[in-house]
């Protein structure tokens, strides 16, 4: 589903400030993986997110999706692939649109648009729908700028957008870091969810090492710009978060683990 | 008395800028673009008009030529911004500099062609207002009803959310350069229109029209979405606030200078009126919002004690 050949990403390549955030990452995803992203600040897991997304073009190397090679494609042709939740709530909607609108926008991914009503009546009933799915009482309120929807709310209606149209691979960057603990759990038991679901593609970066360990069936540790430790299945499940740190100090050759980490 | 009389070529002249002011709309609002095409473009479309009408052209084709150079005109910033990478506001302040030579050369050097209102059948005409007004509330009417459909379409949406998150739009699939072309091009048609209409009311194209047209658009918009927002905050209602906007503005212009004011102190007035809407509401979250303490022994204190 997801083939990543030897990616390299330098910034400010040249200068006193280069900073290598991708230093040759190999990753193959199968179909219906779901794998989380650990790792400590500035070990490229957003990079690697943002590069597969298309954010940037990579110095070298190469990304391929379901069989197409992408590395070289805009970022919003390639969102026909994708499905993208952001680590901040506000970066997934538009504020000043209707939630339906919203969702009619992303209903369109990868479809041409056409000059017809963007939001039918028949896709009103669709929308609310989807929206009891996420049991927030957001399906009466289809008319609501999203504006006015707290965070929580907000990233709940990106995920729905992010996987409405069953992408092939949905990428989630931290998507629950910034809200509050419960809402957190609430976001991350829809993700696991819809996931099932529609037996997603994912790939999903987390600070927190429980739900790295808890969710998915695969778990890959990033460390300066490379992955560290790639472990799945019975392997995975079994794992606790002091044997991952024991894994990573060895790996990483000791001492790398932030504090940010340990603290989760 | 005097001011009466004014009153009818205020609102023929002010439903003008309101039209241009629904382009401002665009780049400005939904857009997200503080785009200084428009003091270009606006003169742009009085000239092509006008040396059209001259050369005896129909109405209807000059207008649509008119149009369709101000869409050009908005495609040009909107390249110079999404292709070459120049920051909007420096990329509509080179294209009104190029339309600058530009609309010398379509009056071929003269600084002023005038329209013979006898010669040619003109939609609008400062001799007649009652005829211009009408005209003009036929012309909003088709256009806002035209911009109401196209905006909620499914390529209208992305036009919307391209300047509202343009995040969210890449990574929808929205090409958001593409659409900020397109947005350009339908703010700066809207614009050129606003213009050719100008030129057939007054009898004229002067190079000069349209210097500071950006601020009187903005003024438009300001003055009209204070009251819009408070009835109902969508789309067609914003567009017919400024409108509203525009009228209000020519009302008080005409009732300025009735009131004596010298013209030469009109564009600084027109600056004043835009930088009041723009400050009050900066100024109100700044030193007017009272601060309400959570802990009454603080409040009792008088709240600016920790300062």
């Amino acid at each position: 589903m997801l083939k990543i050949t030897d990616l390299q990403k330098t910034f400010n390549a040249g200068t006193v400030n280069a900073k290598t955030a991708l230093d040759g990452v190999n990753l193959e995803l199968c179909d219906g993986d779901f794998v989380t992203v650990i790792g400590g600040n500035g070990a490229g897991k957003s990079t690697l997110l943002n590069a597969i997304a298309g954010v940037w073009k990579p110095d070298y190397g190469s990304i391929v999706i379901d069989g197409v090679d992408v590395t070289n494609m805009p970022e919003h042709k390639r969102a026909r692939f994708l499905g993208r939740v952001f680590q901040d709530p506000m970066k997934g909607t538009s504020p000043d649109m209707e939630i339906a609108e919203n969702l009619a926008i992303a209903s369109k991914r990868g479809i041409k648009r056409r000059f017809v009503r963007g939001v039918k009546k028949a896709d009103r009933e669709n929308y609310r729908e989807l929206l009891a799915s996420l049991e927030l009482g957001l399906e009466d309120r289809l008319s609501t700028k999203v504006g006015l929807l707290s965070g929580g709310q907000r990233q709940a209606v990106t995920l729905l957008m992010a996987t409405m149209n069953r992408p092939k691979l949905l990428l989630l960057d931290e998507h629950t870091a910034a809200l509050d603990p419960k809402t957190a759990a609430k976001v991350l038991e829809l993700t696991d969810q819809i996931v099932n679901k529609y037996r997603l593609t994912t790939l999903m970066i987390t600070h927190n090492m429980k739900d790295a360990i808890a969710h998915g069936n695969r778990l890959i540790m990033m460390h300066e710009g490379n992955i560290l430790i790639d472990v799945s299945g019975e392997e995975k499940k079994n794992l606790t978060v002091a044997q991952l740190l024991n894994l990573f100090n060895q790996a990483s050759g000791g001492g790398a683990v932030s504090d940010r980490m340990v603290l989760n | 008395m005097a001011f009466l009389y004014a009153l009818p070529g205020a609102v023929a002249e002010g439903l003008i800028w309101g039209l241009m002011g629904m382009g401002v709309y665009i780049s400005y609002k939904i857009l997200d673009i503080a785009d200084l095409t428009v003091d270009g473009s606006i003169c742009t479309g009085a000239c092509v008009c006008a040396v059209l009408l001259g050369l005896g052209v129909p109405v209807w084709i000059s207008v649509l030529a008119a149009l369709l150079a101000g869409a050009l005109a908005g495609v040009v910033t909107g390249l110079l911004h999404t292709a070459l990478g120049i920051p909007s506001i420096l990329a509509g302040i080179l294209t009104q500099l190029i339309l600058y030579s530009v609309n010398l050369s379509i009056l071929g050097g003269k600084s002023l062609v005038a329209v013979n209102p006898r010669a040619s059948n003109l939609w609008v005409h400062m001799s007649d207002n009652p005829m211009s007004i009408l005209s003009m509330l036929f012309m909003v009417t088709v256009v806002i009803i035209a911009l109401w459909q196209f905006f909620y379409t499914e390529i209208g949406l992305t036009l919307k959310s391209t300047g509202d998150n343009p995040d969210m739009s890449r990574a929808q699939g929205v090409n958001v350069k593409l659409n900020k072309v397109v947005g350009l091009a339908i703010a700066n048609a809207l614009v050129a229109l606003a213009g050719a209409m100008l030129a057939q009311y007054k009898g004229s194209a002067n190079i000069n029209d349209g210097r500071g047209a950006i601020v009187i658009g903005l003024a438009a918009i300001f003055i009209g979405l204070s009251v819009s927002l408070k009835i109902k905050p969508n789309f067609v209602v914003s567009l017919i606030g400024v409108l509203g906007g525009g009228i209000t503005y020519y009302i008080v212009y005409n009732f300025v200078i009735l009131l004596g004011l010298k013209t030469d102190y009109l564009k600084m007035l027109s600056a004043i009126i835009v930088a009041i809407f723009l400050a009050v509401p900066y100024l109100k979250g700044e030193y007017f919002t009272k601060h309400k303490s959570l802990h009454p022994r603080n409040a009792a204190e008088g709240g600016g004690s920790h300062a």
